[in-house]
C-alpha cells in the first residue's frame, strides 16, 4: 500500500482560504440572529474628569431607539461590585474599567452611552445626539512629561522573581567605566492595532442566565472566563464564538469596555446586540502599543568585546491598569556581556490601556539594542555582523541555561548571503544610485518558544471524516491547516478527510492565541489526539479482528471507508463496524509541557537583513530589499510560515518608517484617527520580502520540533531598516518612525 | 450623519437654482469628501443636489487648449491621450493623488473644492475657525506639522490638499463658473483664497456658483514637466509638500520659459512666479534650480513642528526642476 505523503513540511493550502477569499467566513459582525438589534457608543470628549450629566432624551426619541445606557441607568453587573482587580495581574484577565458604572472619565472617548436601535443607521444617528456633561480636571497624556514619576510595576514589587524587576549581572551601570562607550536615548512613538477586521461583538442572552457571545477574541477561554465572571455565571454558561478572527496582532488578548457594553445592551434590550467599533474608536479604547522611552548604555574593548550593556526603558500605561511588556529580555539574552544592568519603569497617563502589539515590548525593545549594537560597531570600525558574531553566545548569559536550539549564525549567514551582505561599506553614506542613497542594515530578533496545556478532541464520522476540535483561535495564521497537517501525518490520512474546528469555548480547552506559541501548545496535543484516536479505533477493532489486537499504533492506517494495517492490508475493519461499538470513537488527550524549560533556554531567532534607498534631497526611504530568516525549530507548513514572516516583515516597515499616533496633549485626543493621517505600509512600500528558514527541529520544546514565529517576524525589522538608513546617510534617527523630516 | 433630501436634477440651471436658493443646500459630485464631512459631522447639509447627471464629463480640444468638464473623472482626465500629451504635468499631478479607485469617483470640480485636511477642522470637538469661525485655531499652538508655511493668518494656517490643482496654477488654467447671476472665468491663481479673517472661505466661488470646466491653455510644457510628491509612505498619502515644475528647454540648455507651483505648503495652490522668472534665460542646470529654490522660498515661516518644510521645500524645488529637465 504506496504510505500518504508527508504534509508536515508541506506548503499545503489553507483549509479554509476558499472561504475566507469568497467572502463565506463569518466573521464576529456577520452573525444575523433573529431579533438582532445594532448599537453604537458614544465616547467621551474630555479626558479626565467627571460627568456630571448626560443629555440623552432627544436619542431616545429618536426613531428606532430601543435603549440609551449609560452610568445613571445601567443595571447591576455582579462582577463590577467586586473588590477592584489587583492591577498588576497580565492585563488579558480583563480590564478593570467598569462600563457605565460610575461617572469617572479615565481617557478620551472613554464610552459614556450606548445607543441600541433596529438599524444601524438609527443608532448611529441616535448616538451623535447623546450630549455629556463634564467638569474636567488636569490630565497627563505625554510620557516624557511623567517620565520623572515613573515606577517599578507593582507585579515586580510584590515578586521579587518577576522578570520586570531590575536585573543585574557583573557591576551595575559598568559600561559608565568603559573605555569605548555611548550611550543613547531611543523612543518608539503609539503604534495603534488595526487589523483589517475591526472589533466587534454580537452577544446574545439565549436565557437570563445563558450567554452565547460571537467575538473578535484571540482567546475563547480567556474570554469566557471574563464574562463569565463579570456577569456572574457558571463558565458553562457562557459560549463564545471567534471561528474567524480578521487578524488581531494582539489586538484581542485583552476583554475590553465595548465587549461589556454590548453584553449589557443585550440583557437591557432582551434581544441580540451588534456592535462594531469604528476605525475612530480603534485608536481609543482597544490598546495600542505603547509610547516608550529607552537608554541604552553600550563599552566594548577595542577588538569588539562588549564589556557592559545598560538597558532602561519607561513605558506608558493607563492610570487604571498596569500593563507591562518584555521590552527588555532581549538585551538580558542576546549577547555575551559580563555586565549588565536592566531597569524597567512604567508611567501612567490618561489614555487607554495599551495592550501587546506583534512582537512586543521585544520588538520595542530590539529597536534599541539592536540601534546600540550598529553604532557601536560604527564607533569600533568593525562589520555590525562581525561585532554580532564575537559577541554570540552559547549559553544563555541570563541564567547560565544551556538553548535548547540556537541556529542564529546559519540564520546569519542565509541572510548575509541572500541581502549580498559584502556590498555594504563600511563607511555610511559612501554609496549612490542617481539621487538615492544606498544602505545596508541588520537588527536580530528572538522570542521564547512558549508552550502551555491545550487539549484537543478527534473522533471519527460516519462518512469516514476525522473531527478534530478545540477551543484555540486563528486569528490569521493558518492554524487550522497547520493543525490538518499534523493531523494527516499523525493518521497516515489525506488532509482532504480530517476537519479541524477551533474557534468555540465549549471545544476542549486551549490557552489564548498569543506569544507565538499556538503550534507549540496545540501542535502536540492535536498529534496526540490523533494516536488516541488511532489506539481507541485499534481495540474497537479488536473486538472483531485479532489481528489488531497486538498491532502497534504507528502501525494503524486510516482508509476510504477502513481501518487497517500498514504491515497487514488483508487486515480491515470498515468504519460502520467501529462506529457500531458501543460507547463511540471520541478521544480527547490534553498534551502539557514536560519541563524542559527547567533545563533549556527555548528561544526562536530571527534576522533581518534591509537594503534601503534614501532620497538625497526629499529624505524619502524606501525598503528596496528585506530578507528575513528564522530558527524557529521545524516548519510545519512552508507557505504559512512564510506568510507570517512576511506579514511581520511589513508590520516592521510600519514601525520603522511611518506608524505613528499623535496625541495633542493639550485636548489628550488623537490627530491621526483614520487611515489618511495614521499610515501603515501599503504595496509599494514593500519589496519583494524573501524568507529563509533553518528549519531545524527543537527537540525540547515539543515532539514536532516547532518553536514559533509570529513575533520573531517583526522583532528586529525595525532597527534593521533604522541601521541600514544610518549606512546609507550617515544620519542615526533614534526616534521612530523615520519620516523625510527627519533626514532632510 | 443628518437627515437631508436629494435630488438628481438633469438641467445646469435647475441644480444652480437649488444651490442659490438655499443656504442649507451643497452640490455633491463624487462625494468622495463630502460624504466624509457629512459622516465626521463636519458639515451638514439639508439639500444635497447631485450634478452627475449634468453633461459636464467631457474632455475637449478648443483652439487654444483643452476644456476639462467639472464632472470628468480624476482617473479619466489622467488617461486622456489628449492631457497626457499637451498637459502632461496634469496627468502626474493627478496620478499623485489619492488611490485608483478615489480616483475613479473624484470629480475635477471636487478635487478642487476638497476641503484641507487639518486634523482640528476634522474633529467637531476642537477648536478650528475654518469650521465654525470664532472658535480659534486647534493648529496654530498645536500639532502642526503639515501646515502652511505662505500666505497663513493667525486664523488659519490650514493648507489647501489637492495635487491636481498644484498643476493647474502652475499651467494658468482658468475656471468656468456658472451661477444665478450668469456665467464668469476666474483665472486658478484667483480661485482659491488665502485665509486672512475669513477662513472658512477656501475659494472666491458665491452662492449657488456651479463649477462646470477648467480650460488650461496650451503651451510648451509638454516634455519637460515633473510632479515631485514627498509623502511618508510611497502611495496613497497626502502631500507634506510637492512641487509641479515645467520647463522649456532651448537646443542648447537655455530656459526659455519655466512655471513652478508648490503644493502643501498654503491656504491656496502656491505659484512661485517670481522664481519662475528668475529661471527664464539661465542655463538649466541644478546650480540655477538651487537659486530659483532659494529664491521661492523667500517669506517662508514655519510653526513649532513644520520647520522640516524650510528645508524640504527648496530641495523638492530642485528635485522637481532636475527631474523635469531630465525627462
Ligand atoms: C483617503 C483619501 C485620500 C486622498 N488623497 C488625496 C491626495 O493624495 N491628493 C489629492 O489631491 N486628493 C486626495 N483625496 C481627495 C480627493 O481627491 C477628493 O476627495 C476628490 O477629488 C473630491 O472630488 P469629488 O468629486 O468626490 O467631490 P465631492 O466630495 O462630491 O465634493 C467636494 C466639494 O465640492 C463641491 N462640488 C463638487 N463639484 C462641484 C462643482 N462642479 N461645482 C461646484 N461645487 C462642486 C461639493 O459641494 C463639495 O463641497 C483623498 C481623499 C481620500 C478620501
Ligand atoms: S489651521 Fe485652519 S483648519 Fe486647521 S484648525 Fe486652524 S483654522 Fe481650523
Amino acid at each position: 500500500m504506496k504510505t500518504p505523503e508527508k504534509q508536515i513540511g508541506a506548503p499545503m493550502d489553507r483549509v479554509d482560504g476558499r472561504l475566507k477569499v469568497t467572502g463565506a467566513a463569518t466573521y464576529s459582525a456577520e452573525y444575523e440572529l433573529p431579533g438582532i438589534t445594532y448599537a453604537v457608543l458614544v465616547g467621551s470628549t474630555i479626558t479626565k474628569g467627571r460627568i456630571t450629566g448626560i443629555d440623552s432624551k432627544a436619542a431616545e426619541r429618536a426613531p428606532g431607539v430601543l435603549a440609551v445606557i449609560t452610568h445613571f441607568n445601567s443595571p447591576k453587573v455582579p462582577g463590577f461590585d467586586t473588590a477592584g482587580k489587583d492591577p498588576s495581574q497580565p492585563a488579558t484577565v480583563g480590564g478593570p474599567i467598569k462600563i457605565f458604572h460610575d461617572d469617572k472619565i479615565r481617557f478620551n472617548d472613554q464610552p459614556i452611552a450606548i445607543v441600541v436601535a433596529d438599524t444601524l443607521e438609527r443608532a448611529r444617528f441616535a448616538a451623535r445626539l447623546v450630549k455629556g456633561q463634564y467638569a474636567p480636571e488636569k490630565h497627563q497624556t505625554n510620557l516624557e512629561a511623567s517620565k520623572p514619576q515613573a515606577f517599578l510595576p507593582t507585579s515586580a514589587k510584590k515578586n521579587p522573581k518577576n522578570p520586570m524587576n531590575d536585573y543585574q549581572r557583573g557591576k551595575t551601570d559598568a559600561y559608565k567605566a568603559g573605555a569605548i562607550k555611548l550611550e543613547q536615548d531611543y523612543v518608539i512613538p503609539t503604534e495603534v492595532h488595526h487589523p483589517m477586521e475591526l472589533q466587534a461583538i454580537t452577544a446574545h442572552w439565549e436565557a437570563p442566565d445563558r450567554l452565547t457571545i460571537y467575538d473578535k477574541t484571540q482567546g475563547t477561554m480567556a474570554t469566557r472566563r471574563d464574562f463569565a465572571k463579570e456577569w456572574g455565571l457558571p463558565e458553562e454558561n457562557v459560549k463564545v464564538i471567534a471561528t474567524f478572527v480578521g487578524g488581531a496582532f494582539g489586538n484581542a488578548l485583552h476583554s475590553w469596555p465595548h465587549e461589556s457594553a454590548a453584553i449589557m445592551a443585550a440583557k437591557v434590550v432582551n434581544r441580540p446586540v451588534k456592535l462594531m467599533l469604528t476605525r475612530e474608536q480603534m485608536f481609543t479604547m482597544v490598546g495600542y502599543r505603547p509610547y516608550t522611552w529607552q537608554k541604552i548604555g553600550m563599552s566594548a574593548t577595542a577588538d569588539g568585546k562588549i564589556t557592559a550593556i545598560t538597558h532602561e526603558s519607561i513605558g506608558q500605561t493607563s492610570s487604571y491598569e498596569e500593563f507591562t511588556e518584555s521590552t527588555l529580555a532581549q538585551t538580558r539574552m542576546m549577547y555575551q556581556s559580563p555586565n549588565l544592568t536592566t531597569r524597567y519603569r512604567l508611567a501612567s497617563l490618561d489614555i487607554g490601556s495599551p495592550i501587546w502589539m506583534r512582537g512586543p515590548g521585544e520588538a520595542t525593545g530590539a529597536f534599541a539594542l539592536e540601534s546600540a549594537m550598529d553604532e557601536m560597531a560604527h564607533q569600533l570600525g568593525i562589520d555590525p555582523l562581525e561585532f554580532r558574531l564575537r559577541n554570540y553566545t552559547d549559553t544563555d548569559p541570563e541564567n547560565g541555561k544551556p538553548w535548547s536550539t540556537k541556529f542564529l549564525k546559519e540564520c546569519y549567514q542565509l541572510g548575509a548571503d541572500r541581502i549580498g551582505w559584502n556590498k555594504r561599506q563600511l563607511k555610511p553614506g559612501s554609496v549612490r544610485d542617481g539621487d538615492w542613497q544606498v544602505g545596508y542594515g541588520m537588527g536580530v530578533g528572538t522570542f521564547g518558544a512558549h508552550r502551555g496545556a491545550a487539549t484537543v478532541g478527534a473522533q471519527l464520522l460516519p462518512n469516514g471524516t476525522v473531527l478534530l476540535q478545540c477551543a484555540t483561535t486563528d486569528i490569521g495564521p493558518g492554524t487550522g491547516t497547520v493543525m490538518t497537517q499534523i493531523a494527516a501525518d499523525t493518521l497516515g490520512m489525506d488532509p482532504q478527510k480530517i476537519r479541524f474546528e477551533l474557534g468555540n469555548s465549549s471545544f476542549p480547552k486551549a490557552g489564548t492565541q498569543g506569544g507565538s506559541s499556538t503550534v507549540n501548545s496545540v501542535g502536540p496535543a492535536t498529534q496526540q489526539a490523533c494516536l488516541a484516536l488511532k489506539d481507541k479505533l485499534r481495540q474497537l477493532a479488536a473486538v472483531g479482528s485479532a489481528a489488531f489486537a497486538s498491532a502497534k499504533k504507528e502501525d494503524i492506517i486510516l482508509t476510504d471507508g477502513y481501518l487497517t494495517l500498514a504491515s497487514n492490508s488483508t487486515a480491515r475493519v470498515p468504519y460502520a463496524e467501529l462506529l457500531k461499538q458501543a460507547g463511540g470513537t471520541a478521544v480527547a488527550v490534553e498534551a502539557k509541557p514536560d519541563g524542559a524549560g527547567q533545563k533549556y533556554s527555548m528561544y526562536s531567532f530571527s534576522v533581518h537583513f534591509a537594503e534601503v534607498l534614501v532620497h538625497v534631497l526629499t529624505g524619502e526611504v524606501r525598503v528596496s530589499k528585506l530578507v528575513s530568516c528564522a530558527d524557529a525549530g521545524t516548519i510545519i507548513n512552508e507557505k504559512t510560515a512564510a506568510n507570517q514572516m512576511k506579514g511581520g516583515a511589513v508590520g516592521g516597515i510600519g514601525m520603522a518608517l511611518m506608524e505613528h499616533a499623535i496625541i495633542d496633549d493639550r485636548y489628550g485626543r488623537y490627530i491621526t484617527k483614520d487611515f489618511a493621517d495614521y499610515h501603515v505600509p501599503v504595496n509599494a512600500d514593500s519589496p519583494d520580502i524573501q524568507v529563509a528558514f533553518v528549519n531545524q527541529p527543537d527537540p525540547y520544546v515539543n515532539a514536532l520540533g516547532t518553536k514559533g514565529i509570529g513575533e520573531i517576524a517583526t522583532i528586529g525589522v525595525a532597527p534593521a531598516i533604522a541601521n541600514a538608513v544610518f549606512n546609507a546617510t550617515g544620519k542615526r534617527v533614534r526616534e521612530l518612525p523615520i519620516t523625510p523630516d527627519k533626514l532632510v | 450623519m443628518n437627515q437631508f433630501q436629494y435630488s438628481r436634477p438633469t438641467k445646469q440651471q435647475a441644480a444652480i437654482d437649488a444651490v442659490a436658493k438655499d443656504p442649507n443646500a451643497a452640490f455633491i459630485a463624487g462625494g468622495t469628501n463630502l460624504v466624509d464631512l457629512m459622516k465626521r459631522g463636519v458639515t451638514s447639509p439639508q439639500k444635497l443636489v447631485d450634478i452627475n447627471r449634468l453633461p459636464l464629463g467631457k474632455i475637449e480640444s478648443q483652439n487654444n487648449g483643452l476644456r476639462i468638464g467639472a464632472l470628468a473623472l480624476n482617473s479619466a482626465v489622467a488617461e486622456d491621450r489628449q492631457v497626457r500629451e499637451k498637459q502632461p504635468l496634469l496627468a502626474l499631478a493627478l496620478n499623485a493623488g489619492a488611490s485608483p479607485q478615489l480616483r475613479n469617483m473624484a470629480t475635477v470640480g471636487g478635487n478642487m473644492l476638497q476641503r484641507t485636511r487639518c486634523a482640528y477642522f476634522y474633529d467637531t470637538t476642537m477648536p478650528c475657525n475654518k469650521r465654525q469661525p470664532g472658535t480659534g485655531c486647534g493648529a496654530l499652538e498645536g500639532v502642526n506639522r503639515m501646515h502652511a508655511i505662505f500666505g497663513f493668518s493667525d486664523k488659519c494656517i490650514a493648507v489647501h490638499p489637492s495635487d491636481m490643482s498644484v498643476a493647474l496654477v502652475a499651467l494658468d488654467a482658468v475656471v468656468q463658473v456658472s451661477g444665478p447671476k450668469g456665467n464668469r472665468s476666474i483665472p486658478f491663481a484667483d480661485f482659491h483664497r488665502l485665509p486672512g479673517d475669513t477662513p472658512e472661505k477656501d475659494t472666491n466661488l458665491t452662492p449657488g456658483e456651479l463649477i462646470t470646466a477648467v480650460d488650461v491653455p496650451d503651451g510648451p510644457f509638454t516634455k519637460h514637466v515633473h510632479y515631485q510628491k514627498v509623502r511618508e509612505r510611497a502611495s496613497y498619502a497626502f502631500a507634506l509638500l510637492s512641487v509641479a515644475a515645467a520647463l522649456d528647454i532651448d537646443g542648447s540648455n537655455i530656459i526659455k520659459a519655466a512655471r513652478l507651483a508648490m503644493g502643501g505648503v498654503a491656504h491656496k495652490p502656491w505659484r512661485l512666479t517670481t522664481a519662475e522668472q528668475m529661471l527664464v534665460g539661465k542655463p538649466a542646470t541644478e546650480e540655477t534650480f538651487r537659486q530659483a529654490a532659494d529664491v521661492a522660498m523667500q517669506g517662508a515661516k514655519s510653526f513649532k513642528y513644520n520647520a522640516y518644510k524650510l528645508k524640504l521645500g527648496p530641495n523638492a524645488i530642485v528635485q522637481a526642476l532636475k527631474t523635469a529637465a531630465a525627462a
